[in-house]
């Protein structure tokens, strides 16, 4: 048998504490007394008190909100589309430049996906906005949506499928009845993973927005531009904690249904 | 009625999301390659159109005679450019290599753990990912400043006298880039060593292979795939990053997502920044497809 040797466990160890310590000093910091964030002075609340105060912050995570949850939601509708089109019809006229537009966009530099769709809504007279927002949003994180949804059709048994067919059942029924719930968990995280990304995203809100429609993220920066407070690490601390809560409830449902699962197909072959 | 329901269906999944990214991602692309053909003009939107589409075919075919390469040609003439360019590019090629040399042990750690505790650390991965990539590089600033938490660390332990100047350096964008990307270069590593047959190696080293020799000949070879596919997801955003050398870089810090965000929101030269992006793309051209056929490829294997 192979051994998990002291090497293996020592750069898990350097690795983890490479990528945590930076985010627990970042949110141990937002609970300092002092206006600094390098030196400790006590224990304190005030920064998260102060928040509550700040209007424009307010304001920047409503948009924010509502930009998350409007792109994902239709995200996550055509990234599973695309996700099915992906793995059910190998050939079809343009496939590899459609692979191509799900692929390109996860590694493609923000700042040209900003520029370039900035530049389609100035063509088109679109006015930047909530709704230009939205449009580039959900752009950017289909792709996402649709890598995470097609591994999970990749592994699928589509012969459940074909029974339904046989049995009569509709496409639209048997995507809606057969294949949907058995794909679930990975629509959902596909969701919430859409969501977290919108949320976060800074270069090319800031290009695809206009008046009115200032996101947190934007709002974050121009604040850290000006210099490093406690305050900002509250909010920081408020989204770290937003997202490892959603990260979280998205594995214990997929867990949960895996579990279901196996219990289900134990049941169905006792039987 | 199926059949034809059932050819509707099939049709619609595939023509929906196929025209959303023809219109929002393709032909983006082509605005910004007619833009950079265009020149400068003080107005809003501020560029004169290098052609309408109000003049149909043969006005296009007119105005193609009157392409301006302005924006090109000051481009290759000015050396601000070309030395962004080649900065970005150096700057992506070491962050990459650091990033693999620290992904590679994490991940082979990973695959060998024991079973129960694996998805776990794959959880504890793919979390930093998740969290807002603005607030893990402002995180790093109260760590690298002058009177900051690792220079406060060093001098305590009497390592160093004088703090080492680290913010608003390059030192500070490997570091940024290194640590934003790390996830991104275990992931595919890992998910390439886990399905690996560990007999292989076994066979190997009952046949009198060195451990390290079984690791370069067997482990190393099988695991490419995941190594290739962590590399570009890596290199291709590094080069045209923003956010990093923009918060932990200095003034004399080039790369040309920085300069093509300047270019764009303080000098408005909108058809310069539409030519630095097109060449940023026809850079990045050959990696993006080389990343989107490794990908092909992996999928079609999980069939």
């Amino acid at each position: 048998m192979v051994r998990w040797s002291r090497f293996n466990i020592a750069s898990i160890v350097f690795g983890f504490a490479f990528l945590y310590l930076p985010i627990v000093l970042l949110v141990i910091f937002s609970f300092n007394e002092s206006k600094l964030v390098t030196v400790w002075a006590g224990f304190s609340t005030k920064w998260y008190v102060q928040l509550f105060h700040n209007q424009a912050l307010l304001d920047a995570a409503w948009v924010t909100v509502r930009v998350g949850l409007i792109s994902a939601t239709i995200a996550t509708v055509l990234g599973t589309l695309a996700a099915l089109a992906m793995t059910r019809y190998t050939r079809f006229r343009g496939r590899m430049l459609f692979s191509g537009m799900i692929y390109a966009p996860l590694v493609m530099p923000e700042v040209i996906t900003g520029l370039s769709l900035l530049l389609l809504f100035v063509a088109i007279g679109f006015d930047r906005g909530f709704w230009t927002l939205t449009l580039a949003h959900i752009t950017f994180t289909m792709c996402f949506v649709a890598v995470v949804v097609q591994s999970r059709l990749l592994s699928f048994d589509r012969s459940i499928e074909e029974a339904a067919m046989d049995l009569g059942a509709t496409p639209v029924a048997t995507f809606l009845q057969v294949t949907l719930p058995v794909i679930a968990p990975a629509v959902f995280s596909g969701w919430v993973l859409a969501f977290t990304l919108s949320l976060d995203d800074l270069v090319i809100s800031n290009f695809t927005s206009g008046p009115g429609a200032t996101t947190l993220p934007m709002r974050i920066y121009s604040q850290v531009r000006l210099g490093v407070t406690p305050e900002i690490n509250a909010v920081c601390t408020i989204l770290i904690g937003i997202v490892a809560l959603g990260v979280l409830i998205a594995s214990v449902v997929s867990r949960r249904r895996e579990l279901q699962r196996v219990k289900d197909e134990q049941a169905a072959f006792a039987h | 009625m199926t059949k034809l329901g059932s050819a509707l269906f099939n049709r619609l999944v595939i023509i929906i999301p196929y025209a959303w990214l023809t219109i929002f991602f393709l032909a983006p692309f082509f605005i910004v390659l007619r833009i950079s053909l265009s020149e400068t003009a003080i107005a809003m939107p501020p560029y004169l159109p290098a052609f309408n589409f109000a003049d149909g075919i043969s006005g296009i075919g007119e105005k193609i005679g009157q392409f301006s390469f302005a924006n090109y040609v000051f481009l290759a003439g000015d050396a601000l450019y070309m030395n962004a360019y080649i900065s970005s590019l150096k700057i992506a090629v070491i962050s990459t290599v650091v990033c693999l040399l620290i992904a590679y042990p994490v991940a082979y750690g990973m695959a060998k753990a024991p079973s129960t505790i694996r998805p776990t650390l794959l959880m504890l991965v793919i979390l930093p990912f998740w969290t807002s990539f603005l607030i893990r590089v402002y995180a790093w600033i109260a760590i690298l400043k002058p009177e900051g938490l690792l220079n406060q660390l060093l001098m305590t332990l009497g390592l160093i006298d004088e703090p080492l100047i680290i913010l608003n350096t390059n030192w500070a964008i490997y570091i940024g880039i290194v640590y934003s990307y790390l996830p991104f270069m275990v992931l595919p590593i890992y998910s390439s060593l886990e399905k690996m047959d560990l007999s292989l190696t076994e066979a190997a080293q009952d046949l009198g292979c060195t451990p390290i020799r079984a690791f370069w000949r067997i482990t190393f070879p099988l695991s490419m795939p995941g190594v290739i596919a962590g590399c570009m997801l890596v290199f291709i955003p590094a080069v045209g990053e923003f956010v990093i050398p923009d918060l932990l870089g200095g003034s004399e810090t080039l790369m040309i997502g920085k300069t093509l965000w300047n270019e764009f929101n303080a000098n408005r030269d909108w058809p310069v920044s539409a030519a630095v992006a097109t060449i940023l793309l026809l850079i990045l051209v050959v990696p993006i497809m080389f990343f989107q056929h490794a990908q092909a490829k992996a999928d079609g294997e999980g069939r």
